[in-house]
């Protein structure tokens, strides 16, 4: 397999076979995901997790999915304790700790440093998030999520709702999603709409987008609802956050009238977005694409580690 | 060699001439090329600049002399980012040895600056900025580490 000891640092370092060959490895996973059967398929390998920001679920993901492999992970979660606090380079941190691992995963708060840390190391560099950058793991778990509810990826409509501005998590699932031939509805406030350069891309990419702000309409659309997180951290002020928070929510009002196999996704953690009493809908898959993180993450440890899709 | 572009610039015997430089622009194409008029320490290059001087061919031009120094063509090249209309000469003993357009390349190393003060290449790291040219005209450039897109590149100069 074309994947084994290669870098994954943006998800368009991937085909759509490759994508599709890692969503088929990742439901061969789900027995030793849930623990049902015990993998051994990593036995003797190592990972690196190196986290220079703080990220529970992703580091945990990982960790667990080595784990549930038969290998073994470490861990750096704290840079505070570690020598970039001596002023060490990230390359010359990675340059050194690539030597002792099989693969390193890396998040980091700048954009772009799988790109140098992938430079560093001549081991295979997962990315965990860069900064404002991509987080291509994510993609992988929101298509998995989308696959194993409707057995495919072609000819769905996915709307995007929120924060498409600074939602990276959406600019690399839309990125993707053109790739498969969706169609994509936009909903978002005025103020936080796909930026331009994205937009292009996807225009460049063939895929049929429109823009609905009507929210209700935009929903009744989807096949997908993907939901993002307004990042409070990116505003100002806090009026000007509450305003744009305030005029999306997922409740079950909104969601009377969909389609019986719709499904609401969100990369969470969410904060207002989607009501507490949407979680016990048909619809809401979020949690169960949360879990997804688990196999996914084991069915591309597999894939770049040992070449093996099962 | 015109009358007029004699009398401003005296020839040089040995070094780099950058001639057809749009009117305004001298200045940032010692930027771009990274020359201060410090090269060289004591006894080293002298650098002439002549700028608004009339031109034939583009009607007004600057034109920079920088001698004893073959600039390389990475550097020289970059030059086609502000001044596409840029003819080099390299100069051995007041003999023209190479004369050529600036040819934007694929990509730009190191001349300009990454505008996300984010990047990683803004960080205290050992790495130059790295620019793939995506677009040719106008010309848009993209960060080989965060993709962050630039087309007003005299506000990034490194």
């Amino acid at each position: 397999m074309a994947l084994k000891g290669r870098d994954l640092l943006a998800i368009r370092d991937l085909t759509r076979e490759e994508i599709e060959e890692v969503l088929a490895a990742s439901r061969r996973m789900l027995p030793y995901a849930r623990g049902q059967k015990v993998g051994a398929q990593l036995d003797g390998r190592v990972l690196t997790l190196a986290f220079f920001e703080p990220s529970t679920r992703t580091r945990l993901s990982f960790e667990t999915a080595m784990a549930r492999l038969g290998g073994r992970s470490v861990t750096i979660a704290d840079s505070s304790s570690t020598s970039l606090r001596k002023g060490e380079s990230l390359y010359d941190t990675i340059r050194v700790i690539s030597q002792y691992g099989d693969a390193i995963v890396l998040r980091h708060p700048n954009e772009g440093a799988a790109r140098l840390a992938a430079r560093a190391s001549d081991r295979p560099i997962i990315n965990a998030g860069d900064g404002a950058g991509e987080h291509p793991t994510q993609t992988l778990i929101d298509l998995a999520a989308i696959r194993e509810a409707y057995g495919k990826l072609t000819g769905l409509t996915v709307t995007l709702l929120g924060d498409l501005k600074y939602g990276r998590t959406v600019h690399s699932l839309a990125r993707a999603l053109a790739l498969f031939g969706a169609t994509l509805v936009l909903s978002s406030p005025p103020s936080l709409r796909l930026p331009a350069p994205v937009r292009e891309d996807l225009d460049r990419a063939g895929i049929r987008i429109e823009e609905v702000p009507n929210v209700p309409e935009a929903v009744r659309r989807a096949d997908v609802l993907y939901v993002t997180r307004i990042q409070r951290e990116r505003f100002g002020d806090d009026a000007e956050y509450a305003q744009v928070a305030g005029s999306y929510r997922v409740d079950p009002p909104l969601l009377e009238g969909v389609g019986p196999k719709m499904i609401v996704l969100h990369p969470l953690p969410r904060t207002g977005e989607i009501s507490p009493e949407v979680d016990a809908s048909p619809h809401a898959a979020y949690f169960r694409q949360a879990f997804l993180g688990v196999p996914v993450r084991m069915a591309l440890l597999n894939l770049i580690l040992a070449g093996r899709s099962s | 060699m015109t009358a007029v572009r004699e009398l401003k610039l005296t020839p040089i015997r040995n070094g780099t001439v950058i001639d057809h430089i749009g009117s305004g622009l001298a200045l940032e194409v010692l930027r771009i090329i990274g020359i201060e008029g410090r090269e060289g320490g004591e006894g080293g290059s002298t650098v002439s600049v002549a700028m608004h001087v009339p031109s034939q061919k583009i009607g007004w031009k600057d034109i920079v002399k920088v001698e004893n120094m073959e600039l390389s063509p990475r550097k020289l090249n970059a030059i086609a980012l502000i001044a596409p209309t840029a003819t080099v000469s390299i100069i051995r003993e007041q003999r023209v040895r190479e004369k050529r357009i600036v040819a934007l390349p694929d990509r730009i190393d190191g001349v300009l600056k990454c505008p996300n003060p984010s990047c990683i290449t803004n960080q205290p790291e050992p790495v130059e900025s790295e620019f793939e040219v995506i677009q040719r005209a106008p010309v848009v450039l993209r960060c080989a580490f965060c993709e962050r897109r630039v087309d007003d590149f005299l506000h990034h100069l490194a």
